[in-house]
């Protein structure tokens, strides 16, 4: 399975397994929105304004997600010297972004009707804004350093700077008093959260985690041909 | 099975993760009181270097029947089960401020038992759940 990532098979790749994953995840997109917006009941606090929670959690975790996943490869990259892992990292980065940003400006405008106010500087909202400066600043580094050596050497090492803050991302709502809330979904305690929303908000982030792999594939392919082409014009 | 340049490059990662993670500590726990959003009563209790000029957060539960409102004004007690404080609010609250639920209040200390607001946060907890469960919930109770 990991060969497939390999560059000389990733070119394999052809289109039909992208309309493919394109196909589930429009379908699973679409049950998860009936789910979130109809099927799914108001919380008893909040009631309907809980329903940006199906958006908000699931880019969350992707964001911090495909930031985890940079870090490893920069240090696999710096460690071993694989190129094809620094591309695998440059290709996630621009969609983990994005979901930084819509994991802000959902978790705003989530805090206006229930906290009452659109921000506040606490630990886990400042720790997330820091994580989406650390995005901006691992893809304006590979957009603007020009030769392919010094580009990965710096973003390998603002990728692993980065990951600092992932521990401080997670920890920050038990580590200091915060204004957002302690984690509902956890490694070591059940879910607090009714299975009558945990459901939405799991076929949510499934169709979430495939969009995100079809642009990492798309985006990865085209780093490869780039790097094939460049070769042979060198030639 | 791993080459010699490989190991080097592991141990020097490995001493600067430490040292970076030693820094990022200590710079986190001198600034936590920048880094914590708000005190809770007893904090406030507790502290020594308090200026009641300057802006600051209390936060806790809304005590059980302390509520009270006026034409302009609300008052209400903050408890964090152990010490509390009496917060007075020229304004409206948000939507989900409730008694017994989670609040947070920006503004000034009167002083130590008293707060004047300029703002108040509602604060939720981590539990999501219908309405119908929540009722059979606290029926059951």
């Amino acid at each position: 399975m990991l060969k497939f990532f390999f560059p000389n098979r990733i070119i394999s790749l052809n289109n039909k397994i992208i309309s493919g994953l394109i196909i589930v995840m429009v379908l699973t997109i679409f049950v998860g929105t009936i789910f979130s917006l109809i099927i799914s009941p108001p919380d008893y606090i909040q009631g309907d304004s809980v329903r940006i929670m199906y958006v908000h959690v699931p880019s969350s975790f992707i964001a911090i997600g495909c930031f985890s996943f940079i870090g490893a490869a920069s240090i696999l990259n710096l460690v071993f010297k694989l190129k094809f892992v620094s591309l695998m990292a440059k290709s996630i980065a621009p969609i983990g972004c994005i979901f930084s940003l819509v994991s802000i400006v959902t978790g705003s405008l989530w805090g206006k009707p229930t906290w009452g106010v659109w921000w506040a500087w606490d630990a886990r909202l400042t720790s997330m804004i820091i994580l989406f400066s650390f995005y901006l600043a691992y893809i304006f580094t590979w957009k603007f350093v020009e030769h392919f050596e010094k580009a990965n050497k710096i973003t390998s090492i603002i990728a692993i700077l980065g990951l600092f803050n992932l521990p401080v991302i997670k920890y920050s709502v038990y580590w200091w008093s915060t204004l957002h809330q302690p984690s509902s979904i956890t490694l070591t305690s059940a879910p607090t959260i009714h299975y009558t929303m945990l459901i939405p908000l799991i076929i949510m982030f499934f169709g979430m985690i495939v969009y995100s792999f079809i642009i990492f594939l798309m985006k990865y392919k085209t780093e490869i041909m780039k790097i094939k082409s460049n070769k042979k014009n060198n030639k | 099975m791993l080459g010699r340049k490989v190991k080097s490059r592991i141990y020097v990662l490995v001493f600067l993760f430490i040292t970076v993670a030693i820094i990022i500590f200590f710079v986190l726990k001198s600034l936590e009181e920048n880094v914590v959003y708000f005190f809770s009563p007893t904090e406030i209790y507790n502290k020594t270097d308090i200026s009641f000029n300057q802006k600051i957060r209390v936060g806790g539960l809304v005590k059980e029947g302390s509520t009270s409102k006026n034409e302009t004004t609300i008052n209400f007690t903050i408890t964090d089960l152990k010490n509390e404080i009496i917060v007075s609010y020229n304004g409206m609250v948000p939507n989900l401020f409730s008694e017994g639920k989670g609040v947070v209040a920006e503004g000034k200390l009167r002083d130590k038992k008293y707060f004047v607001a300029d703002k108040i946060m509602a604060k939720h907890d981590e539990n999501y759940m219908p309405p119908e469960v929540s009722k059979s919930l606290s029926e059951s109770n």
